[in-house]
C-alpha cells in the first residue's frame, strides 16, 4: 500500500519529466528556429542589398570597373552554357551506372568495389576535383579554361548524387513488375527500357535536378582550373562571326559563371560592388532554390500519384 | 525492341520459322550483351575517376617532395611557398583548417542532433513535412552566398560583441559554415533514429518514459552507429569546406588555434593560388596539389571511419 507521502513523491517525478520534455520540445523548435532563422535574414539582408539593383541592365551588361555599370550577361550565359555540358555528360553515364549496379550487377568483388567507390566519391571536397580538372582536362588533354572544362569538371562532382537518386528510384519500384516483365519473356534490357525507366523517370529526375542544383552554386573547382573572372564578351554562337564558327566552337571559349561573379565582386573592397555580389548572390540563390523547390515538388507529386 | 520479342500471330511453316526464331534470339542475345558492357563501363568509370584523382594528386605530389623533403613539410611552423625565403609546413594550414572546422562542428553536432531528435520522436507529421525540405533548401544554398553572408552580416554583428574582431576571421566563417552542416547531421541522425524500430520505443513507453527518457535512453543508443557516421560526415563536409573560408577567413596563413583571428585552410589556399597566376609546372604549382594530397587523405580517413562506425556498430534487429 502506498503512502500519501510516496505518492506525492511519484506525482513529483513525473511531473518534473513532463516538464524535461516540454524543455526539450521547446529547444528542439529553437534549433530548427536558427536553421529557419538564418536562412531568412541571409536572403532578406541580401534581397534589400541586392534587389534595387536589380535591373533589365543587370541582366543584359558585361562586367565593368565602374560597379554601377556592371552586369552578369556573361555569367549568366556562361553557367547556363556549362550546365548544358554538365547535364550533358552526368546524366547519361550516371543513370547508366545507376541501372547497372541495380538490374545488372552480379553480386562480386568488382560491385562492392564499385560500390563503396561511388559512396567514397560522394564524400571527396568539390575542390579536389577542381584540381583533377585542372591537372587532366586543362593540362593533360589541352582543354584549357574552357567551358568544356568546367561543365566535365561539375559533371563528375554530380555523377554520385545522379547515381544514388537513380538507384533509390530504381529500387522504390516493386519486384512484381520485373517479375511480371519477365514472365513475358522479355530480356533484362526490355525490362529497363520498357518498365524500370519509365517508372523510375521521376524520381531520377528529382536527383538530377537536385544535382543540377549543386552544380550551379558550386565555385571552387571552377576557380581550381583557373577560370578568369574578367570576361566581358560571349562565346561565339554556332556559325557566327566570320569566318564562322563550326557548331562546338563555344565549348572551348573562356567564360565566367554566376558564382564566380559574385566571388570577384565580394573579394572587392568598394561597396558599390558588394552591392552587386548581394544582386549577383539573390538570382543565383534565387536559381538553386528554384530548382530545390521544384525537386521536392516532383518528388511530392511521384508520392501522391504512384500508388503501386 | 517490342517488334523482335513479339510472338507471330500467323502460325509459320514449320522450319522456317523455328531457325528464323532463333536467329532472332541471337542476335537479340548479342545486343543484350552490348548493352550490359555499355551499362558496366559507365559504372566502371566511377572507379577510375578515383584513380585518376590519386593519379594526379601523387604525381604533382611527388614532383614536389622531390624539392622539399617530407619532414619539413609535416614540422616547419611557417607556410610561405610563394616568398624567396620559402618554407612548406603544412601546420600552418592544418591549423586554420582544425579550428575552423572545429567552430563549425561546435555548432552543427548539438544542434544537428537536438534538430534529429526533435524532428524524429516529438514533432507531428505537419512539422516534419515542412521541416524537412527547409532544412534541405538550407543544405542548397551555394557556399559563395554563406561566404558572403559570413563577411558582409555576421562579421559585423560579432565585431560588435568583440570590437577587437578582425574583419576576416576565422569564428565567424567557422560558425556560417556549422549552419551550413546542420541539414547533413540533422537529416543523418534522423534517418538513423527513424530506422529504430518502433517496439523498442513502445517497449520504453510501457515501462512509463516519457517521450524525452525514450529518445535520450532508448533510440539514440539504438542509432549509435548512424548518429557517428552522420557526425564524420558533417567532419569530412567542414575539412572540404572552401568558399566561406575563402571569402571570410582572409586567406593568411597564420599557425593559431585561436578563432578570432584570420587564418587560411587548405582549401582557400588553393582557391587562392588558383587565383594568381602561377606558371604550370612551378613548385608553387606543385604546392596546391600536395595540400589537396594532404586534405583527401583526411576525408579518405573520415570516410573510411565512417563506414567502418556503421559496420562495427550497426545494431541487428
Amino acid at each position: 500500500m502506498l503512502k500519501p507521502a510516496d505518492l506525492d513523491a511519484i506525482r513529483a517525478i513525473i511531473a518534473r519529466a513532463k516538464r524535461w520534455d516540454l524543455f526539450f520540445s521547446l529547444l528542439g523548435i529553437l534549433s530548427l528556429m536558427v536553421g529557419v532563422l538564418t536562412f531568412t535574414v541571409l536572403f532578406v539582408d541580401m534581397a534589400i542589398q541586392g534587389v534595387p539593383r536589380l535591373s533589365f541592365d543587370f541582366f543584359t551588361s558585361f562586367p565593368s570597373r565602374r560597379a554601377e555599370n556592371a552586369g552578369i550577361l556573361s555569367a549568366w550565359v556562361g553557367t547556363i552554357l556549362v550546365m548544358l555540358v554538365t547535364a550533358l555528360s552526368a546524366v547519361p553515364l550516371g543513370v547508366a551506372a545507376g541501372v547497372y549496379l541495380e538490374e545488372y550487377a552480379p553480386k562480386n568483388w568488382m560491385t562492392d568495389i564499385i560500390e563503396i567507390n561511388i559512396s567514397n566519391l560522394a564524400g571527396i571536397p568539390s575542390i579536389v576535383y577542381g584540381l583533377l580538372a585542372l591537372g587532366l582536362f586543362v593540362y593533360y588533354f589541352g582543354f584549357g579554361q574552357s567551358i568544356l572544362s568546367a561543365g566535365l569538371t561539375l559533371a563528375l562532382l554530380i555523377l554520385p548524387v545522379i547515381i544514388v537518386a537513380t538507384r533509390e528510384a530504381i529500387r522504390a519500384i516493386p519486384q512484381s513488375i520485373h517479375e511480371g516483365s519477365y514472365a513475358c519473356g522479355a530480356t533484362t534490357w526490355q525490362t529497363v527500357s520498357d518498365h524500370i525507366l519509365p517508372y523510375s523517370s521521376a524520381g531520377i529526375l528529382t536527383g538530377v535536378i537536385i544535382g543540377m542544383a549543386r552544380a550551379i552554386g558550386e565555385t571552387a573547382p571552377i576557380i581550381t582550373i583557373g577560370a578568369l573572372t574578367f570576361i566581358a564578351f560571349l562565346p561565339t554562337a554556332p556559325f557566327a562571326g566570320d569566318p564562322p564558327a563550326g557548331l562546338f566552337d563555344w565549348i572551348f571559349a573562356p567564360f565566367t559563371v554566376m558564382p564566380i561573379q559574385m566571388f570577384n565582386w565580394t573579394s572587392r573592397p568598394e561597396a558599390a560592388f558588394t552591392v552587386n555580389a548581394a544582386a549577383a548572390g539573390f538570382v543565383l540563390v534565387f536559381m538553386t532554390l528554384a530548382m530545390n523547390g521544384l525537386a521536392i515538388y516532383v518528388r511530392y507529386r511521384l508520392r501522391k500519384n504512384i500508388k503501386w | 525492341m517490342i517488334a523482335s520479342a513479339s510472338i507471330p500471330s500467323q502460325p509459320m511453316p514449320i522450319g522456317s520459322g523455328i531457325s528464323d526464331r532463333l536467329s532472332k534470339k541471337a542476335s537479340r542475345h548479342v545486343k543484350e550483351r552490348i548493352i550490359e558492357g555499355l551499362l558496366f563501363s559507365a559504372a566502371a568509370f566511377s572507379v577510375f575517376v578515383t584513380i585518376a584523382i590519386v593519379y594526379v594528386l601523387v604525381k604533382e605530389s611527388w614532383v614536389f617532395f622531390q624539392t622539399v623533403p617530407l619532414s619539413d613539410f609535416l614540422f616547419d611552423t611557417q607556410w610561405t611557398p610563394l616568398f624567396d625565403d620559402a618554407h612548406y609546413g603544412i601546420m600552418v594550414l592544418l591549423s586554420g583548417t582544425l579550428t575552423s572546422s572545429g567552430v563549425a562542428l561546435l555548432v552543427a553536432i548539438p544542434l544537428g542532433t537536438i534538430i534529429a531528435i526533435y524532428l524524429s520522436e516529438f514533432a507531428g507529421f505537419k512539422v516534419r513535412e515542412i521541416a524537412k525540405p527547409f532544412l534541405e533548401l538550407l543544405g542548397g544554398v551555394p557556399t559563395i552566398v554563406y561566404g558572403y553572408f559570413a563577411l558582409t552580416f555576421l562579421t559585423p554583428i560579432l565585431q560588435k560583441i568583440y570590437p577587437d574582431l578582425p574583419g576576416f576571421n576565422l569564428l565567424s566563417a567557422g560558425l556560417v559554415m556549422g549552419i551550413m552542416i546542420i541539414p547533413y547531421v540533422a537529416s543523418l541522425s534522423e534517418d538513423a533514429m527513424r530506422a529504430v524500430p518502433m517496439s523498442l520505443r513502445e517497449g520504453s513507453y510501457a515501462m512509463g518514459a516519457t517521450r524525452l527518457q525514450t529518445a535520450l535512453w532508448v533510440v539514440t543508443p539504438a542509432a549509435t552507429s548512424g548518429i557517428a557516421s552522420a557526425y564524420i560526415l558533417g567532419i569530412s563536409r567542414a575539412v572540404g569546406e572552401t568558399m566561406i573560408l575563402a571569402v571570410a577567413a582572409g586567406m593568411q596563413p597564420n599557425l593559431t588555434f585561436d578563432p578570432t583571428e584570420p587564418g587560411a585552410t587548405i582549401t582557400s589556399y588553393i582557391v587562392q593560388v588558383a587565383l594568381g597566376d602561377l606558371p604550370h609546372g612551378s613548385i608553387g604549382y606543385q604546392t596546391i596539389f600536395a595540400a589537396g594530397l594532404t586534405l583527401l587523405l583526411m576525408t579518405l580517413f573520415f570516410n573510411l571511419l565512417g563506414y567502418w562506425l556503421r559496420k562495427r556498430f550497426r545494431e541487428v534487429y
